[in-house]
Formats: C-alpha cells, structure tokens, sequence
C-alpha cells in the first residue's frame, strides 16, 4: 500500500513537473505547480516528515504560488512565449541534460546507498529525553522541530527573522513609485522603476 | 515499506532534471522562477530522505530552513520582476538584452 502511495506521489510530482516545464500558458503551469508541491508534500509524509508535509502544503501551495498567481495576473503576459530557445543553448541544456541525467542512472547502475531502507521511526521522545544530542534525533513529532530550532538552531533562526524583515522593505523599496517633491513646478513627476 | 532511499534520491534528481531544463530552455521569466523553484524542492525532497535515513533531525530543520528562505526569494524576485515589466513592458528574456550589446 505504501509502495502504491509512493508510485502515486512520484508520478504525480514529475508528471506535473514536466507540464509546469512545457506549458504555454503561464497560469496553467502555476497551477501545476500547485499539483507539483502537492505530491511533494505526500512523499514527505511518506518519509515520516509530517509537519515539513503541512509546511509545503502552507507556504509553498498556499502562499508562493498565490504570489505567483497574483503576478501572472497582474502582468498579463499571454501573447509571449512564441519564441524558440536558439540552437546554442539547446545544445547546452542538452549537454547538461545529459550529465545529470548519467548521475542519476548511475545511482541505479551501481546499486546507490547499501543498505538503504529506512530504520523505524520514533514517534515522539519523551519531554525529558531530549538531551543535547548532537546530532539531534529524529523523531516524528512536531516538537522536535521546536526543541532544535530553540536551541541548536536559535542563532539561523533569528537570522531568518532578520531575513524575512530585509525580504519586506526590499520589496516595498523596490515596488514604491518614487515621487520627487520640489524640482521647479514638476510637483507631479514620477520617476518609474 | 520497501522503497529505500535509492528511490527518492532517484525522483529527487529527475525533479532537478526538469526544473533545470525549465529554467534554461523557457523564455519566460515567470516559468523560470518556477523551474528553480522546483529545483529548490528536488534538493528538499533529497535532504528529507537522508535525514530520515540517517535517523537525525538536522536535515528536517534545514528544510525548514530552505522553505522561508525561498519564500522570502520569491518575494523580492516578483518584485523585481514587476519594477522590471514597468520599465521594460516585457518578461521575456531575449528582450531584456541591454546589457548583451
């Protein structure tokens, strides 16, 4: 049964992949794009990563590709994309095709990781078990995302805070019409960025 | 289950396959943010099933990390992709060739 899911999520994720890639239309490769990050999210829960599954679902389904939408929309840019890629670089992305291509065909050829099936899972750890483990156990549970993120990651995490921050005043900075004020009567100018 | 982590290292690396062919073969800006965007992802699939292969929680939590960190990317990309369609009133990159000549 868990086979069958995994062939589901896996056909699912690069079927969509792949129409996202040769889509005309850029709407409806976004919303393969939904599709894409749905299946993603099932082959997390298979890998017994539930909250990173929730997570992909919310941030990556829900908002990003909401702000892709909103994009598309807001540019409408239907009439583009006739024009075909120029020989040199089909040529290229071929060449590189191939040499990622070969990687992947050689983890099968040589057998990849031995042994490779995945050890059993902990469920969760009990509140005092956590000790600081390095590296940290991993467990099923959402709370060991909190208690990693807390201690051992809190420096990256308050990084990504500052992170975040940035990423918003850039994007007010960078979509905000500039307005000069007092150049000689031009009250109204607006300098377009 | 016997899938083993072979296998998701397997649709791992064809996820990256086709985003990056998406990012070098299309002409659109919007489908190329896409294509890294599923690159992105084919790197998070990978960093799961070691993680969880490995038995340790590190992997997860720079998922995580990964995950807000390409918010914030996409964010500010749109960005510069709008200020860009005002300037330029186009998104397709054969057209953006100011700098080329």
């Amino acid at each position: 049964m868990l086979d069958f899911l995994f062939y589901l999520f896996s056909a699912l994720t690069l079927l969509s992949a792949l129409l996202v890639v040769v889509n005309r239309n850029a709407v409806n490769a976004a919303m393969f794009m939904i599709i894409t990050f749905v299946g993603m999210a099932g082959l997390f829960l298979l890998l017994n990563a539930y909250f990173l599954a929730v997570l992909q679902v919310l941030v990556y389904a829900g908002a990003v590709m909401v702000l892709f939408l909103f994009i598309i929309m807001l540019l409408d840019v239907e009439h583009a994309s006739k024009v075909r890629p120029d020989t040199l670089t089909v040529v290229a992305s071929g060449i590189g095709f191939l040499l990622l291509a070969s990687g992947v065909c050689t983890l099968f050829l040589y057998g990849g990781v031995e042994p490779s099936y995945f050890p059993e899972s902990v469920p969760e750890l009990p509140l005092t078990a956590h000790s600081n483990a390095n590296p940290l156990e991993y467990t099923t549970a959402a709370r060991s995302f909190g208690y990693g993120l807390f201690t051992k990651y809190m420096l990256p995490f308050q990084m990504t805070g500052f992170l975040l921050l940035i990423a918003m005043i850039g994007v007010i900075v960078l979509s905000k019409q500039y307005t000069q004020p007092n150049i000689a009567g031009s009250k109204d100018a607006t300098i377009k960025r | 289950m016997s899938i083993t982590l072979n296998e998701f290292l397997f649709v791992s690396g064809l996820l990256f396959t086709i985003g990056f062919l998406g990012v070098l073969l299309r002409r659109n800006t919007l489908i190329i943010y896409m294509g890294l965007e599923l690159m992105l992802n084919a790197v998070n699939l990978a960093l799961v099933g070691f993680s969880r292969f490995n038995q340790t929680m590190d992997g997860n939590i720079f998922v995580f990390f990964i995950i807000t960190v390409a918010a914030a990317e996409v964010a500010v990309g749109l960005a510069i992709i709008v200020a860009l369609y005002r300037k330029r009133q186009t998104v397709m990159v054969d057209e953006l060739n100011a700098l080329s000549h």
